[in-house]
């Protein structure tokens, strides 16, 4: 014990001294949640749109007018030709265009149905769809103040109901997101490295020919990431409920637990990197490609797990991320009983002690 | 002096465990996984039908939803708490409750209601399920009115047209921008585990005490990725074409001028960051800190316009954005390079910049 | 003009801690020179700091005729190093580790090509042209790392503690490797804590806590000193020590 604690603190001190890394570490989900907060949106604002007007009569300026005063467009441009239309996309200036038939008001009046045609950039099929659907509620909106026209139909009201998030922010996603993902660059991603550094230094044979246990050494090496990495979680837990407003239903007790034990399973997934990778450079290039990337991408805390393909589901579920961000969505956002996550719960303490065994045997391997 | 240590570069990056692989299979599989992990399209809504009604009416509208592609109907549920325990245990994503007397309010009234309730934890899924949904029973309501004659109102004809990709395929949009991201982790970062490797191996001490110049040890560094970069944007070209069957409608000499240009500044980059470095540690945490913002920020995954101003102004210094814009602008529009002067330029500031920071900030003294 | 490295009043401070206390010296060209001291005395720290590696707190110095502050990429090339920490690249075979460092250096091609073929024989390493360096055992590593550095013929080699942790056959190769690049005109400039190599150099220096507290030939000093070898002397010095070794 008292040697695991001398090393530890050497372990510590190693880590504080170095101002540049601690500096990243504590400010890295700081700046995560920022960026997924207010960077990554889909939000359609005053996106710039170009008009080719062949009418040019007062419902046409009009329903110009109207298009620029909305929030979500901005008219950059009134063009003279499709092919200036044409030309202003390849330039990536405009990201819609409409273009209104000659005649315009006489042909609404005089029942003719005249043309709208609105022009969207579709290599962004996603805002391409909505931009058509905003501006053609924009169109219809501002014929509907034209004509006056109302339609007397039998109708269905659809009532939604947002469940969990009825203002619709974004952080109430992406916070448990980032959450698992900041403890997998911590833990697995850095104590793999830092373990592999000591090996390839060769500071390591050092300690192994020293009567310190090997299981002390690696403990020492990974309690300050677990220190480092509940620091992170408790930074997370204060910027999204004070800052971002994101509220934490669930039962404190369950959501510590849940993180601790994400905590374990990260850090043995650490460990057990250290175990193949035979220098700095592999132990990063493993870690990054096998865990950060699909801690990203299949963990559910950008895209949708159940829209990809079979193969990619499959390949998310032996993620850890993808539990824990699912579990710690369902108590901190949506404030379920216990009950609700026991299935994750049960499924990341397997994994903890799957991977736990496996790196103590292979680290034994290594060393007979 | 230069060629003595280019070759170098290459020996060693040939003779490493992974680097090789890396460098040829990383952009490989990237490119042909990313892009359906890293999709915004939501497909396979999970949702729970609470149906009182029973009626044909009830009937059709569940036919309706089923005939959608992007809505399976998982479970059909008696109570609203039921589905409710559903949505808790994550199984379900979305309650459509038919309310008893659905048919009989809409026959006689002209007015009944369906309630959509929507886990909106993940807000976009949420908006666009409940949407895909009102769309279906607006649908159902539309064609049970179409016997009803319309009035004749004026009318106007808004028609919609998609250009650039008339498919609206996700795959075209994402694949181009992908290259760029697979461009950047491999010519980003191993610059700079480059140049951190060899200070913890010693190497650095060795190269300081020479009399190498700056400029032509920045060079030794920059060129061999840039050789690698031409490598890894080939391969993706080749795997967009033979695998999604994209290949730019532009010119591909526009392509391979702009990705020339790219690297350079995104390796200029990993150098810059590497010099403040002294680990690997400290290497990855720095520039995974830069990519990260840069990546998140140039309009990869979401679009650029839909950034607050501040953001856009963050946004406006990423080499990335430009990038992009350039592959998404050549592969779907096919833009060509007049047309995209002002990103050539802004590349190329970049390019100057970056690497004059670098050669500045590289210490042979400390 | 005899003299190729000299020092004056040099002091470097790391915060509160002075690594290198107001140290002078000469040395002359074509001498061997010994720089002896306890680990952390400040050898490899005054050895950075003529080496052109590390800045000066204060005082001057200047390495074959140029001036370490504003002439230091004049004096790289003028001078050949080894560091304590092997520095040659390990996944480079051994004649490519020749050729980059001699390329590094402005030599023409054939002209290393020839003299590497040279340089293989003498040490006895035709066979192991090809090995990469990192297969090599250690001592005859740092008998190529002290080939690679005086390769261009420099007019000064720098060597930091060349035979740590070597065997003494090799280490007895080592000095006589030595020899030969002084024979040649090398001026070569050693740290070493192994008291016995110090009685191979023309003239010693010892430093204790960042202070040189004699200077002169192994024989001198004993004299001086009063002592059977130079370790003795060594020790009588040490003892003034003050600072804990790192």
């Amino acid at each position: 014990m008292k040697q695991f604690l001398s090393f530890a603190k050497k372990e510590f001190l190693h880590i504080f001294r170095d101002t540049w890394t601690m500096m990243i570490i504590l400010v890295l989900p700081v700046i995560m949640m920022l960026l997924f907060g207010y960077a990554v949106t889909t939000e359609i604002r005053d996106t710039n749109i170009g008009i080719l007007d062949n009418s040019r009569d007062e419902i046409s300026n009009r329903l110009i007018d109207k298009l620029d005063e909305s929030e979500y467009f901005s008219v950059l441009k009134v063009f003279k030709s499709n092919s200036e239309i044409d030309k202003a996309f390849r330039r990536n200036e405009i990201y819609m265009a409409i273009v209104i038939e000659n005649d315009f008001s006489k042909k609404l009046i005089t029942g003719q149905n005249p043309k709208i045609q609105i022009i969207a950039d579709a290599s962004d099929p996603n805002h391409a769809k909505t931009l058509v659907n905003y501006a053609s509620g924009v169109i219809a909106q501002s014929l509907m103040q034209e004509t006056k026209a109302n339609s007397p139909l039998s109708q269905i009201n659809t009532e939604i109901k947002l469940l969990y998030n009825p203002l619709m922010k974004s952080s109430y996603n992406f916070v448990p997101g980032v959450m698992g993902f900041i403890i997998i660059i911590v833990c697995a991603m850095m104590t793999s490295i830092s373990i592999v550094r000591e090996r390839e230094r060769g500071s390591m044979e050092l300690l192994l020919a020293s009567p310190v246990k090997p299981i002390t050494i690696i403990l020492s090496k990974v309690t300050p990431y677990f220190f480092l990495s509940i620091i992170n979680i408790l930074t997370i837990f204060l910027v999204s409920y004070f800052v971002m407003g994101v509220p934490i239903k669930g039962s404190l007790f369950w959501i510590f637990l849940l993180c601790i034990v994400y905590i374990l399973v990260s850090l043995s997934l650490g460990i057990l990197v250290s175990t193949i990778a035979k220098t700095q450079l592999v132990a990063l290039i493993i870690s990054a490609i096998i865990l950060l990337m699909p801690s990203m991408l299949l963990s559910g805390m950008m895209f949708d797990i159940s829209s990809m393909p079979l193969i990619l589901q499959a390949i998310a579920q032996i993620m850890p991320a993808k539990w824990f961000i699912s579990a710690i969505r369902k108590l901190m956002i949506m404030g379920v009983d216990v009950r609700f996550v026991l299935n994750e719960f049960l499924v990341l303490f397997s994994m903890g002690v799957f991977l736990i065994l496996i790196s103590l045997k292979k680290y034994k391997n290594r060393l007979e | 002096m230069l060629r003595y240590l280019i070759e170098k570069e290459f020996k060693q990056i040939k003779r490493d465990f992974i680097l090789p692989k890396l460098i040829l299979l990383f952009p490989f599989i990237a490119l042909i996984l990313l892009p359906y992990a890293a999709n915004f399209e939501f497909k396979d809504i999970r949702v729970v039908v609470v149906d009182n009604d029973k009626s044909s009416y009830s009937n059709q509208v569940l036919n309706k939803l089923r005939a959608n592609t992007s809505i399976n109907i998982n479970y059909i549920e008696d109570s609203y708490t039921k589905a409710m325990e559903l949505i808790q245990e994550d199984r379900a994503d979305m309650i459509i409750n038919i309310p008893s007397g659905f048919e009989k309010d809409y026959i006689v009234n002209k007015k009944s209601n369906i309630l959509i309730a929507v886990n909106t934890v993940n807000g976009m899924k949420g908006s666009i399920s409940a949407m895909y949904a009102q769309n279906i029973i607006s649908d159902f309501s539309l064609e049970k009115n179409s016997s009803i004659q319309v009035l004749n109102s004026p009318k106007m004809e808004i028609q919609p047209l998609y250009s650039f990709n008339k498919t609206l395929n996700y795959k075209f949009f994402m694949v181009p921008a992908l290259m760029v991201m697979i461009l950047t982790l491999i010519c980003g970062f191993l610059p700079a585990f480059n140049i951190v490797g060899e200070k913890e191996k010693g190497n650095m001490e060795q190269i300081n005490v020479s009399p190498i110049t700056k400029p032509v040890f920045i060079l030794s560094k920059l060129i061999p990725y840039w050789i690698i970069g031409a490598i890894v944007i080939s391969i993706g070209f080749l795997v967009a074409w033979l695998f999604y069957g994209i290949t730019p409608q532009g010119s591909i000499f526009t392509v391979y001028i702009f990705s020339f240009i790219f690297t350079l500044a995104i390796s200029g980059l990993g150098l810059v960051l590497s010099n403040y470095a002294q680990t690997y540690q400290q290497a990855v945490f720095m520039m995974f800190f830069f990519i990260m913002i840069l990546i998140l920020m140039s309009g990869l995954y979401t679009p650029f316009t839909s950034m607050p101003p501040w953001a856009q102004t963050i946004g406006s210094f990423s080499p990335l954005k430009y990038f992009i814009d350039v592959m998404r602008c050549v592969y779907l529009k096919g833009s060509n390079i007049v047309e995209l002067l002002p990103q050539l330029y802004a590349l190329l500031g970049f390019v100057v910049v970056v690497n004059t920071w670098a050669i500045l900030s590289y210490r042979k003294k400390n | 003009m005899d003299d190729v490295i000299v020092v004056r009043d040099l002091t470097k401070r790391f915060g509160h801690f002075v690594a290198v206390d107001n140290i002078s010296f000469n040395v002359k060209k074509g001498e061997i020179f010994g720089f002896l001291g306890a680990n952390g005395a400040g050898k490899t720290t005054a050895m950075r700091i003529l080496c052109g590696l590390s800045r000066p707190t204060s005082g001057e110095a200047s390495v074959g005729g140029f001036d370490i502050r504003h002439e230091s990429e004049k004096i790289k090339k003028n001078i050949g190093y080894m560091s304590q920490k092997f520095s040659l690249y390990q996944d480079l075979k051994v004649w490519e580790n020749i050729k980059l460092f001699a390329g590094i250096y402005g030599m023409k091609r054939n002209e290393i090509a020839s003299k590497t073929d040279i340089l293989l024989k003498e040490l006895g390493f035709e066979k192991e042209k090809n090995t990469l360096v990192k297969d090599l055992p250690l001592g005859w590593k740092q008998k190529l790392a002290f080939s690679v550095a005086i390769f261009h013929n420099p007019k000064i080699v720098f060597l930091d503690e060349p035979t740590g942790g070597v065997d003494p056959i090799t280490r007895r190769q080592f000095w006589e490797m030595i020899y030969d690049a002084s024979q040649k005109g090398i001026t070569v400039f050693v740290t070493t804590h192994y008291m016995d190599e110090a009685e191979y150099c023309d003239r010693v220096s010892i430093m204790v806590d960042g202070r040189i507290e004699a200077m002169n030939s192994p024989k001198e000093l004993k004299r001086e000193f009063n002592a059977e070898n130079i370790d003795e002397v060594f020790r009588l010095l040490a003892k003034k020590s003050t600072r804990k070794e790192i």
